[in-house]
């Protein structure tokens, strides 16, 4: 496996689904991060096959619901002095407000740009959540 | 309690509330002169950013016919909406001249919307393809009133079942009642989405889906047709092979049981034959008087009049 310096402080996601890492990186807006980041991609793993990691040599502050919504399956390590200090596991909000975007073309939310895309949770198992407005559904780690 | 409430989608009101305006629309129904006065002083917005002659002329005969006045347009290139104003704004200011508003809109959600801002009652008229619960309160006002129940029956629906939004509000909407059944007649192609279908798996209720109405046509209380429109359709071949197969006509009404009846929620465009018209069982038309009756009593209500 290729080898990355492991960290001293900072924040490591991990289990995320392979393909999706990159999807968090420009979420999370590493890309124009000043300090280092590694995003690894298709690592073995005995759980998932292959999945993305991402380490970040820095106490950042970010959002934890953010990251469910795209892979609920991720976990986030905190790094303190080369240790884990604690592990997180993201949780799926009941409601979100303008992080998950409607991609239903006919939906009122793509021509009156000053509404708020709203979804609602409707099946915690299958990580669905449906638009406020045109009940499209949108699937976490799928859409 | 109705006063002041939106209707955006047909299962906003419990069945107990429906029961109220379906009551209502009884009485008005059985002596409609008696309420003739009942919005005297109220008026009535209808903002049409779609033309859907039938449904805005329903609404405004509805509200003429309580005493009110009706303001609005029909398509919105006629009003500062083709200006670009946004809907909130439009909302806003109609609410200032108007008690109550009914919203057509192409847009999904649209209605939504415009009750969040609107400190009156707003009325989903239709929005894009999603939903028409007007017309689904028309549909169980009308088998109420020929059926005398909205409980235990074999609903049938036949054509286009795929984008036709009035067939999923009315299979929600009659899914809420107990005993109801459903046949869901239509080509492949045009089947039911799958979240219709696993929403009735999940609440227990049975249904079968099946391609030819004649065989199933004689165990139907209700039979619900839609359009079957050729440009749905894949290829001329599957068009011209099934195209009859949900046409109604007489012969197909011979199969069908003495107390059934038809529902359309029209325009039709050939899918029922013009030789089941005065067949006792034909109540599509009478269904057009339901919807006005029905809008009558829903205006009075989210207005606090009746
Ligand atoms: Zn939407």
């Amino acid at each position: 496996m290729l080898t990355i310096t492991s960290i001293k402080n900072g924040i490591v996601i991990d289990h995320i689904r392979a393909g999706l890492g990159i999807r968090m990186f420009y979420q999370l807006g590493l890309d124009k991060a000043d300090y280092s980041v590694a995003l690894i991609m298709n690592a073995a793993s005995t759980r998932l096959g292959r999945k993305d990691i991402i380490k970040i040599e820095n106490n950042v502050d970010f959002d934890v619901t953010m990251l469910a919504l795209i892979d609920p399956n991720v976990t986030i390590n905190v790094i303190e002095d080369e240790h884990i200090v604690h592990k997180v596991k993201p949780d799926l909000p009941d409601h979100v407000e303008d992080i998950i975007k409607c991609k239903n073309p006919r939906c009122v939310t793509s021509v009156e740009k000053y509404v708020p895309h709203v979804f609602t949770l409707v099946n915690r198992e299958l990580g669905q959540y449906r638009c406020q407005y045109c009940d499209e559904i949108y699937t976490v780690g799928k859409d | 309690m109705l006063k002041g409430r939106h209707l955006l989608d047909p299962t906003d009101f419990s069945p107990g509330e429906l029961d109220e305006i379906f009551d209502f629309a009884d009485q008005i129904i059985q002596s409609p002169a008696q309420f003739n006065h009942l919005c005297d002083s109220s008026i009535l917005a209808t903002l049409f950013y779609e033309p859907s002659t039938r449904t805005r002329f329903s609404f405004e005969a509805a509200m003429l016919r309580l005493g009110g006045g009706v303001v609005g347009f029909s398509e919105p290139a006629s009003s500062s909406v083709a200006k670009g104003e946004s809907v909130a704004d439009t909302i806003r200011t109609v609410a200032c001249y108007a008690d109550i508003i009914v919203m057509r809109h192409p847009k999904e959600g649209a209605p939504r919307i415009a009750s969040q801002y609107s400190p009156v009652p707003v009325i989903n008229a239709g929005d894009g393809g999603h939903l028409h619960p007007t017309q689904t309160l028309t549909d169980l006002l009308t088998i109420r009133s020929v059926r005398h129940q909205l409980t235990g029956l074999i609903i049938g629906c036949c054509g286009d079942l795929k984008f036709g939004r009035t067939v999923h509000s009315l299979i929600k909407a009659t899914s809420r009642y107990p005993g109801n059944r459903f046949v869901l007649i239509s080509p492949k192609e045009l089947r039911v989405p799958d979240y219709v279908t696993a929403d009735l798996a999940a609440k227990g209720i049975a249904y079968q889906e099946v391609e030819r109405l004649d065989d199933v046509i004689g165990n139907l209380d209700i039979l619900y047709m839609t359009r079957v429109q050729k440009e749905r359709f894949f290829n001329e071949d599957d068009y011209v092979r099934l195209k009859d197969v949900y046409i109604l006509n007489a012969e197909k009404m011979r199969l069908a049981r003495g107390d059934m009846i038809v529902m359309h929620p029209l325009p039709r465009v050939g899918e029922i034959s013009y030789d089941i018209d005065d067949d006792p069982r034909a109540y599509y038309f009478k269904q057009a008087k339901f919807g006005m009756y029905v809008r009558m009593a829903l205006i009075a209500k989210l207005l606090g009049a009746s």
